[in-house]
């Protein structure tokens, strides 16, 4: 005698039982915690631009942020203006951390302006200036937060990533590799704009040259590395009449 | 009798050696491959397939009786998917530097062979006590091979371990360094994970002469 599994009716009834099942539980889930998610996200901005202008708890060779309880507070008190570049137009805001830089490439992509935000920070009586920016790496996609003086040299990095090769192009965000962008020179000594390449014969490991728009590359990381080098080319180029007009004023 | 008979004793501790699941039955190769360039990536990620194999066994061996057998494998497929993105969504939620340690596993996770393999080989024909022992067991097994990997390209490749510069600074010439000593940057490539598994393989088989098949 057939099983009573084995009936098609009860095969079709099962899948259908389950992908409700299912179904409920992952969206009830998903739903009920999508606001701690948001505030997590939302915090861990205010983090990466604070890690980038060198407010955070660094120890050893480990990247620490400031705890998420101290952020807001510090966020307040270092950013002191949070601005949104529309072509020649510049706003400020003070929800432009929010903006999300994965749908304004989209939107730039579709033909419209692309919003640029840009945060003013200032620790210790200096200024920087920091970007957002968003690239591809070899399996997803990679982001980073560059902070800069006003000649466009850059003052810290932090870089993330979706989804990269743990031990390989995961290490961007380990401090070995953000550390060695810091006092790179975006620009050529002509003032024309470079970038930083990531670089696997530029022969200076130890990163000695900071005005050769080169950094190290990591060994079994190429791709990864070339997407970071990519990112900071095309993003960061965006920002270029914005720095030229600090320094005409 | 204590807690464990024998037998379960022996679901556990068979997938560590005579029976694990990389080096014997050749499951789960990939995520080996893929993953073990360093330490600490090789014990979060056996950590996490304990988690999940040792539950979803569970799972499927209470579910054992009613699912049909048409379409057991798109229901197995569908519970290792549904754990692991419970997982991911409360991590991300209550714990958000861990889930960022954990995002790039959770999707090979998902596409791990052993986990569909114990399914089908164990959980589909066994109590969901005995399938729990044996999920722990193997996840186990899994585990001790990735870390071995790890734990050698690591070494090996960027002369460090769980970060720590074990044998000296690269750059700036110290330790072993000094002597002449340089990291080898073909163990941080993939076929370098092939090869470290193939030799505990040989290992394994030269110690126990009972696994080579003729």
């Amino acid at each position: 005698m057939e099983k009573r599994t084995d009936k098609n009716s009860y095969t079709l009834f099962f899948a259908v039982a389950m992908v409700v099942v299912v179904g409920t539980l992952l969206a009830s889930l998903a739903s009920g915690l999508k606001p701690t998610i948001d505030e997590n996200r939302r915090l861990e901005k205010q983090q990466n631009i604070l890690y980038a202008m060198g407010v955070n708890e660094n120890e050893g060779t480990s990247a620490n942020f400031v705890s998420t309880t101290k952020a807001p507070e510090l966020f307040e008190k270092h950013i002191t203006k949070q601005l949104v570049i529309e072509g020649d137009k510049i706003t400020e805001d003070d929800q432009a951390y929010l903006i999300d830089v994965k749908k304004e490439q989209a939107s730039a992509k579709a033909g419209n302006v692309r919003r640029l935000p840009l945060f003013v920070g200032e620790k210790d009586g200096v200024t920087y200036y920091i970007a957002p920016i968003r690239g591809k790496g070899l399996w997803d996609a990679v982001w980073a937060y560059i902070s800069m003086d006003e000649n466009m040299v850059i003052q810290g990095a932090y870089f993330d990533h979706q989804g990269e090769t743990p031990g390989l192009g995961a290490n961007i965000k380990e401090r070995y590799f953000m550390d060695d962008f810091i006092g790179e020179h975006l620009l050529s000594p002509t003032g024309e704009f470079k970038g930083v390449a990531v670089s696997k014969s530029n022969n200076d490991p130890k990163n000695e040259n900071k005005t050769d728009n080169a950094v190290d590359a990591i060994a079994g990381a190429t791709i990864t590395g070339d997407g970071v080098a990519a990112m900071i080319k095309n993003d960061l180029k965006l920002y270029v009449p914005y720095f030229e007009n600090l320094k005409k004023n | 009798m204590g807690l464990l008979s024998k037998k379960d004793v022996a679901l556990i501790k068979d997938p560590l050696a005579d029976d694990n699941p990389i080096t014997i039955q050749v499951l789960g190769i990939c995520s080996a491959l893929a993953i073990t360039a360093e330490l600490k990536a090789s014990i979060v990620m056996a950590i996490s397939v304990v988690f999940v194999l040792g539950i979803g066994n569970v799972v499927i061996s209470l579910m054992r009786n009613i699912i049909p057998s048409k379409i057991r494998i798109i229901v197995q497929l569908t519970v290792v998917a549904t754990l692991v993105i419970i997982v991911d969504q409360v991590l991300k939620a209550y714990s958000y530097e861990l889930s960022k340690t954990l995002g790039a596993f959770v999707g090979l996770i998902i596409t791990n062979c052993i986990i569909m393999g114990r399914f089908e080989a164990f959980a589909l024909g066994n109590g969901p006590w005995r399938s729990f022992l044996d999920g722990i067991g193997n996840a186990a097994g899994y585990g001790i091979i990735l870390i071995l990997v790890g734990f050698f390209r690591e070494l090996l490749g960027s002369g460090t371990l769980l970060g720590y510069k074990v044998l000296g600074d690269s750059v700036e010439k110290t330790g072993l360094y000094a002597l002449g000593y340089e990291n080898n940057g073909f163990m941080l490539l993939s076929p370098m994970a092939l090869i470290v598994v193939g030799i505990i393989i040989w290992v394994q088989r030269t110690r126990n002469k009972a696994l080579i098949e003729d």
